[in-house]
């Protein structure tokens, strides 16, 4: 046996062969599930009603699919380009840090006036925050995927500190938190749904736009393709890679000011809840395709919802959740094998004809 | 007090020392393996499963590595016979097991080892060594994990240096094509040391999780694995130098405590050794030389028929 590249592929039969893999993957979930005593039917459909049952679960849903929708297509700039952005965590933190600054400073500001204040502030804290790995990614070519990972330990520890220090509420008796936002720091909502749905959307729209018409996102898509191709057609390969990161790290931050803002209505080390490592698998599922992350992200916030619902339902841990998405990816990861190549078998005569 | 807080970073610096070994091992097969975190959890809770369960430090230290190796295997079959992105299956790797312990771990919440196979893993003195002031202490009276993993350290610089296969190894990370032709087998050299390396970093887990800190909780390793893929880079691939980097973060991991008494805040002091380490790792890639720097393979995948 060996391999060829395939010629023939198109993006139907790719599309198949992931759906594929995506199905193998909850039949192995269904064995294990099996194996441990209950019936995956059902397990998969109370996930199911647990995330779409009700009017409420619906609204909770999309919820946690919003952050995750923002933060793959921050991740997917960046994978885009192949920096391996993993510090979408602590951008999210950041973000949520800087916004917070002026939610609790200048809470006496106009809503009109704080909220966008609050936007850009998320904005700029998220993208400084990617600032840092991607200067040393190209002045000293450091490994971006392990700073990325420890300027998100550092985020934590940075709030914590403010939690339980100078950001402490002197009205809390003593708990460490930091106070609740007053009113002109909170998102309006649009159909019981706080506002980061819209803007969401209106992010998705811009970046696939950006993307697939502008100049900078064909230096991007050159840049991930290869660097020497970049650098002998003239781009200013550092420059790109740093602004495209700062956005990438700033639409994160933006992730935080809206969870903050819109679901929190406090600033906690919780924020993020792992929507920046989530965002991770959701962007690569989705083949670093702005249209495609929403769907996927969609699944992927039923999927905690689920998981949650079945932790009360069956005493299945919420670790299960994770469980399920790994399996997932490892199967569409292997899948992409499949699409690339052919395994042919070789005809022993052809071989003695060959030689 | 001195003495204590370098007999505390000697133990501090073991789950980092076989972690980063096991990572310079699949490095050298060409292989970044992002999954460390992941495949040190999946050796924790193997470990203190198996350990909790039959009360054998033997069946828990066997069971931690191949729980490792297993999520090592899952890895190699992705990166190494489908070619998969390395960085991707790596992270995923680290999910898979951040979940799967944790999965498991909820029946292993607030229990402990019993006395016997803590007794087990108590510090031993080493005869006459031991007895040498200041250094004994230190060096030579820790309990059989610790022992293990300098020994390991040092066969493992024996081998990639010293014998015939570790310098095929070295070969196959560096120009895969030049091993194939010369008769290596490169698929079986990649898959027996990503696995093996994969063992490596479950022992490190099952370290934190039955030795260090004989009671089960959730996300044990709080970081080391990706601690320890960054000391594979400071330590440029040098299993002997991987001794003193990981001495030197367990040291930093620690030291946060003991500085408590200056009010300096503990939420601030935990965030040191994540600085450090990209304090290092700045300065290793500034220094990167042709000796120093990663093998010409890594995350290259290797395909025969591109030759």
């Amino acid at each position: 046996m060996r391999m060829t590249k395939r010629s023939d592929m198109t993006n139907l039969k790719a599309g198949l062969i992931r759906g594929n893999a995506v199905i193998l993957s909850i039949l192995t979930a269904s064995v294990f599930i099996a194996l441990m005593g209950h019936n995956p039917f059902s397990v998969f459909g109370s996930m199911i009603v647990g995330a779409f049952g009700t009017a409420f679960r619906i609204k909770d849903t999309l919820t946690i699919a919003i952050p995750l929708i923002v933060t793959s297509i921050g991740i997917m700039i960046a994978f885009k380009m192949k920096f391996w952005n993993i510090g979408a965590e602590g951008q999210i933190l950041m973000g949520a840090y800087a916004a917070s600054y002026f939610a609790l400073n200048y809470s006496t500001l106009p809503k009109w006036l704080l909220l966008p204040l609050m936007f850009v502030a998320g904005f700029i804290g998220g993208g400084i925050w990617s600032l840092i790995p991607a200067l040393l990614k190209v002045k000293f070519d450091t490994n971006e995927t392990i700073i990325t990972l420890m300027l998100n330990y550092i985020a934590i520890k940075w709030i914590t500190y403010l939690q339980y220090g100078p950001w402490k509420d002197p009205n809390s008796l003593g708990f460490p938190k930091i106070a609740n936002f007053e009113d002109s720091a909170i998102l309006p909502k649009v159909f019981g749904l706080h506002i980061g749905w819209i803007i969401a959307i209106v992010i998705v729209v811009i970046v696939s736009v950006v993307l697939a018409k502008t100049k900078k996102g064909f230096e991007i898509s050159v840049v991930g393709e290869s660097l020497d191709t970049a650098r002998y057609a003239g781009m200013n390969v550092k420059q790109i890679i740093i602004s495209a990161i700062f956005a990438s790290g700033g639409i994160c931050g933006i992730v935080g000011m809206m969870e903050v803002s819109g679901v929190n209505q406090t600033l906690t080390t919780g924020v993020s809840s792992g929507y920046g490592y989530t965002a991770i698998i959701t962007a690569w599922l989705s083949g670093l395709k702005a249209s495609i992350i929403i769907p996927v992200s969609i699944l992927f916030a039923a999927m905690i919802k689920g998981g949650s619902f079945i932790q009360t339902a069956f005493q299945i841990p919420q670790s299960a959740a994770d469980l399920l998405q790994s399996l997932i990816l490892f199967f569409v990861i292997g899948s992409e094998f499949f699409i690339q190549y052919r395994i042919v078998r070789i005809n022993k005569r052809e071989v003695v004809l060959n030689d | 007090m001195i003495s204590g807080f370098f007999v505390a970073m000697v133990i501090a610096a073991t789950p980092l020392l076989l972690a980063t070994l096991g990572e310079l091992m699949t490095e050298k097969a060409g292989h970044l393996n992002l999954g460390v975190e992941g495949m040190m959890l999946l050796g924790a809770v193997a470990g203190f499963g198996a350990g909790y369960s039959t009360d054998s430090p033997i069946l828990a230290v066997i069971a931690a590595a191949m729980a490792g190796g297993f999520g090592g295997l899952i890895y190699g079959f992705l990166t190494i016979t489908l070619r998969a992105n390395q960085v991707v299956s790596g992270l995923t790797l680290t999910i898979f097991g951040t979940g799967l312990s944790s999965f498991i771990g909820t029946r292993f919440v607030g229990k402990k080892m019993s006395d016997s196979f803590i007794t087990f893993f108590e510090p031993k003195k080493i005869p006459i060594l031991g007895d040498i002031p200041f250094i004994g202490p230190i060096m030579f009276e820790h309990d059989y994990f610790i022992y293990g993993s300098y020994t390991i350290a040092i066969l493992l610089g024996v081998y990639l240096y010293k014998t015939r296969i570790g310098l095929h190894l070295t070969a196959v990370g560096e120009n895969p094509s030049a091993a194939d032709a010369s008769g290596i087998n490169v698929a079986l050299y990649k898959y027996v040391h990503v696995v093996m390396g994969g063992a490596l970093c479950g022992l490190g887990g099952a370290y934190l999780a039955t030795v260090d800190v004989p009671q089960w909780q959730d996300g044990i390793t709080a970081g080391r694995g990706w601690i320890a893929i960054a000391l594979v880079i400071f330590v440029s691939w040098n299993p002997i130098k991987a001794i003193f980097g990981s001495l030197l973060f367990g040291g930093l991991s620690i030291i946060g405590f003991r500085l408590q008494q200056f009010n300096i805040s503990q939420n601030l002091l935990d965030a040191l050794p994540y600085i450090v380490t990209i304090v290092v790792l700045i300065i290793s890639s500034m220094r990167k030389s042709k000796e120093n720097g990663p093998p010409k393979g890594l995350s290259v995948p290797y395909f025969r028929e591109e030759r």
